[in-house]
């Protein structure tokens, strides 16, 4: 089977979040970057399959030459092959018809991208990667197993789950759940070493445009101090939850 | 001159502060107090790769360099110093001298499973008369023929519980004095090894420190590690990088303690402002931040002396030293920061305290290094500096 | 030319969210001075859209369970025999689930999270949140044909009467072979995502023997429940509780946290609700600099104390 994983490089989920040129970009300064969380757990149920059934994974990610540090800690934690689309994200279909264009030189059987990534919660990529190659697709996935060419995964859904069968190829959308946090790996000494080894491979973009564009930044409104109640006094919470607050 | 980490060095740092992080700091105040072994963590340790981090691949170690041995230690040790010591005695003390002096068979049997985690190793020098002057081996490894006849008591010993391959140094010869000392490989199941019961210390605690008694062991010739007579001069040189292994856990304890207290200091308010905002604080936060980036310079360094094959005796003593220092002169000041907070368990800087005091005593108390940057001085082999 | 958006329904009922939906979706559709559509699936009381000002509502239905693939091919024919210029959905899972496919169909630049009505028609200018709730920015879409999906409680349900008209509409649809095999809902508690009102609790409680102090409250003020991170690890309550960066995010009205310190990544994930009320016996705790009300107190006084007084106040408000 092949698998294809699809990797966001994000700012760390403690970072602080500034702006710079005019709000106009991110300040990255300081800023530590992490594979983005969602696909992290959709990377370790690839492994998993590489390690029962002898799955290859790849893993692909948008970005420019600051990305490869991602992608090496992706080698490093087993994957087999690293491709790099040589252009920064844009937006969701931008980088979704760069994932294709990469995917029409290989056929993978699974693609596994993040539900949503935690700088810009689109949430839309690997939506768009089944739509604009006519797999089927899964969002949500908190469960998968795979038998010969039949899919069973589990979607999360607001206030229950369900189950449903696919046949391949299929495209998810991983979340936590897939598999447990304590699960996730962590790269081990050796990985390390080999990630130097393993192909990384830097492919040109194909993509011009853009559907979307961010014009401008803002952090919220500093908030206002919270208003105390005395805890003898909890009639006047009721009061300020009702009056003000208009919330009950 | 390059001050950046190679991206190969940081994925290593950064494995070791995700491992520190989702996997010792649970439960690390309770296994301080209660000087519970973190053998679950130690043995995750070996799975990636920590427990032989030096060892060339083909005895199944890592093959990795010393700055990635220290990278590694100096984030384990800003979370738990015991996992670190543990970790430190293991390659610097135990593998080590097995992968540069051991012959093949005793690299089959003891090297690689010590190396992949599969066992640990501890290194016995230390006795109840003998801690600095240990040229003054009472331990006796009597030759007698095609064995050693292995007796006397040993002290301190870290992992000396848990291991099950001792690296035991003792007087073959005393008339040889230091040229009649051997160093030789015991297994903790050998008839007449007794180890002792734990030692309840003031800090490390979760590491497992005993004294281990040899009455009549019979030791296998083929155990003895070099030449007959190496083990003096071989212990030395144990030592001598084992040193390094105590300035990275030293550095951070001492890092840990910082972030520490760096961190409440933005969140604790006293007189209307985050303390870190009164000069106190904020001027004890710089000398902090300052002595530890020195000591980290030292610490690496020496790290890039021993890799670069380049002698670093001097170099990894100053490391210890100055690293040993800052952490105990830090860590005191990280409770002071925390002000009442820091007197009990739950905020980790009392940890740390206690946890400091013995990298200025063990692997060489500060005195013996100041020794040994003395007579480098007056060898006159500090001269040029890079 | 029209403004198009998806109005969800359960069993026959629309949902809250498409009434919002489409309150939004009128807001656009006046800024473009055009036609509201709404599309419903299975929906019976298609005419209370036309109290939020929808136009027409082309009323479709669907045998079997819901199917991505097959819910986003109606709404693209809608879409395309409407001459939508804009689209709306909501932030549900089902329509976060559809909505890609729909953009890929049309061609539409899609944008998700956005808190309020478009900041300019020409250019298509738009305010979301970002980062996880922690900054906004404003896009702009640039295509043709634009998609937008509404964050939850971030627009509010606003009248505007208009009469409805109802069309059936049965587009030719799609095949799919993805099957639904099993379905495991929760139907008698509400759900964290379609709570007013989550009650949520943190280590404070000591333990799960306490957990119901949180459940009292929640049934009082009819609240989903939620906790923190620390709690779900360590199973005091199950992980579909778990409200934060990395669980469930939480976008409901009011927002009471009991017992929980308010660590960055557990604000991260709470910060769309609109109100937070923190209570708390270390007046030390983060959460208070990112509460609107909180009580500094014990959770075990406070909290039934709170119950008390809420029924009273519930009873003379019947």
């Amino acid at each position: 089977m092949k698998i294809l994983v699809c990797i966001s490089h994000v700012p760390d989920t403690t970072s602080k979040i500034n702006f710079v040129e005019n709000d106009t970009q991110f300040d990255t300064q300081g800023v530590q970057y992490i594979i983005n969380p969602n696909d992290e757990f959709g990377l370790t149920r690839a492994m998993w399959f590489k390690e029962k059934s002898g799955a290859s994974v790849d893993v692909i990610s948008v970005g420019t030459a600051e990305t490869e540090a991602t992608l090496r800690k992706a080698l490093a934690i087993g994957a087999d092959n690293a491709i790099r689309v040589n252009a920064t994200a844009r937006d969701a279909q931008q980088v979704a018809k760069e994932i294709v264009a990469v995917m029409q030189e290989n056929s993978y059987d699974l693609v596994i991208a993040g539900r949503e990534s935690i700088d810009y919660n689109g949430g839309m990529v690997p939506g768009m990667i089944a739509a604009l190659t006519g797999m089927n697709y899964l969002n949500n996935c908190i469960g998968l197993e795979i038998e010969g060419n039949q899919a069973t995964a589990i979607r999360e859904m607001d206030g229950g789950k369900e189950t449903i069968t696919s046949p391949l190829p299929l495209v998810i959308g991983a979340q936590k759940g897939l598999v447990e946090e304590s699960d996730l790996r962590i790269p081990n000494m050796r990985g390390i070493m080999m990630a130097r080894k393993k192909p990384l491979t830097v492919v040109e973009p194909t993509q011009e445009g853009q559907q979307v564009q961010t014009v401008s930044f803002e952090k919220p409104a500093p908030k206002g101090a919270v208003k105390l109640v005395d805890p003898e006094n909890i009639d006047e919470l009721i009061s300020l939850l009702h009056n003000e607050a208009k919330v009950i | 001159m390059d001050f950046k980490l190679s991206e190969e060095h940081k994925a290593v740092q950064q494995a070791a502060r995700e491992f520190a992080k989702t996997r010792l700091l649970e439960g690390v105040i309770e296994r301080d107090s209660k000087m519970i072994h973190p053998s679950e963590q130690v043995a995750e340790m070996g799975a990636l790769g920590f427990m032989g981090i030096m060892t060339s691949e083909k005895y199944g170690g890592s093959g990795m360099d010393a700055l990635s041995y220290v990278l590694a230690l100096e984030e384990i040790s800003k979370i738990d110093a015991s996992a670190a010591v543990i970790m430190s005695a293991h390659n610097s003390l135990a593998l080590w001298a097995i992968e540069t002096y051991g012959s093949d068979t005793q690299k089959e049997t003891y090297l690689t499973p010590l190396a992949q985690g599969k066992n640990i190793g501890c290194f016995c020098l230390s006795e109840p008369e003998a801690g600095s002057d240990a040229s003054m081996q009472r331990t006796t490894a009597e030759d007698k023929g095609d064995f050693y006849l292995l007796n006397g008591v040993k002290n301190w010993i870290t992992n000396g519980g848990k291991a099950d391959y001792q690296l035991v140094i003792a007087q073959t010869d005393p008339d040889k004095k230091h040229r009649g000392i051997n160093a030789f490989i015991v297994e903790k199941n050998w008839e007449g090894v007794t180890v002792g019961p734990k030692e309840d210390k003031l800090g490390i605690r979760s590491s497992d420190t005993h004294s281990i008694n040899y009455t009549d062991v019979k030791v296998p010739k083929q155990n003895r590690i070099g030449a007959d007579g190496f083990g003096f001069k071989l212990a030395m040189q144990i030592l001598e990088g084992g040193r390094i292994g105590i300035a990275a856990q030293a550095l951070g304890i001492a890092a840990g303690a910082y972030e520490l207290a760096a961190n409440y200091s933005t969140i604790r308010s006293s007189f209307g402002k985050p303390i870190a905002d009164h000069q106190a604080i904020a001027f004890k936060l710089a000398e902090m931040a300052m002595d530890i980036e020195a000591a980290r310079m030292l610490v690496y360094r020496a790290a890039y002396l021993k890799d670069s094959g380049e002698p670093y005796g001097y170099a990894s003593a100053m490391a210890k030293l100055k690293a040993s220092e800052v952490a105990m002169k830090h860590t005191v000041e990280a409770v002071q920061i925390h002000g009442g907070n820091g007197y009990v368990k739950e905020y980790h800087v009392e940890r740390l305290m206690r946890d400091a005091k013995i990298t200025q005593i063990y692997e060489g108390t500060s005195e013996i290094h100041k020794i040994i940057i003395a007579r480098n001085i007056r060898k006159g082999e500090l001269a040029l500096p890079i | 030319m029209s403004v198009l958006v998806y109005a969800e329904s359960e069993n026959g009922q629309l949902k809250k969210i498409a009434l919002e939906l489409a309150s939004f979706g009128k807001a656009i559709a006046d800024q473009l001075n055009t036609n509201l559509v709404a599309v419903t699936i299975n929906c019976d009381n298609n005419d209370l859209l036309g109290t939020y000002g929808v136009n027409e509502v082309l009323a479709t239905s669907h045998q079997g369970d819901f199917n991505a693939q097959q819910y986003a091919a109606i709404l693209s024919e809608a879409a395309k025999s409407k001459e939508a210029q804009t689209i709306a959905v909501s932030s549900s899972a089902d329509s976060r689930f559809l909505a890609p496919l729909v953009a890929v169909a049309l061609d539409a630049g899609y944008v998700t999270n956005v808190v309020g009505a478009p900041i300019s028609s020409n250019p298509f200018q738009v305010k979301r949140s970002v980062f996880t709730n922690k900054a906004f920015s404003v896009s702009e879409i640039t295509t043709q044909v634009k998609m937008v999906g509404l964050s939850k409680n971030a627009f509010g349900v606003h009248e505007n009467p208009t009469t409805a008209t109802i069309t059936n509409f049965s587009p030719a649809g799609v095949t799919s072979d993805m099957k639904v095999t099993a379905l495991d809902k929760a139907t008698d508690t509400v759900t964290i995502a379609d709570a007013e009102i989550v009650v949520s609790g943190g280590r404070g409680l000591k333990g799960p023997e306490n957990w119901h102090l949180i459940e009292d409250l929640a049934n009082t003020l009819g609240a989903a429940t939620a906790c923190s991170k620390p709690v779900s690890d360590m199973g005091w309550r199950p992980h579909s509780e778990h409200v934060g960066q990395t669980g469930k995010p939480v976008a409901s009205n009011l927002y009471i946290a009991i017992g929980v310190s308010g660590a960055i990544q557990h604000l991260a994930g709470i910060n769309s609700s609109k109100v937070k009320v923190v209570i708390n016996n270390d007046p030390e705790a983060p959460f208070f600099k990112a509460a609107d009300y909180g009580v500094v107190g014990d959770a075990f006084e406070v909290v039934p104390k709170m119950i008390e007084k809420l029924k009273s106040f519930q009873a003379e408000n019947a």
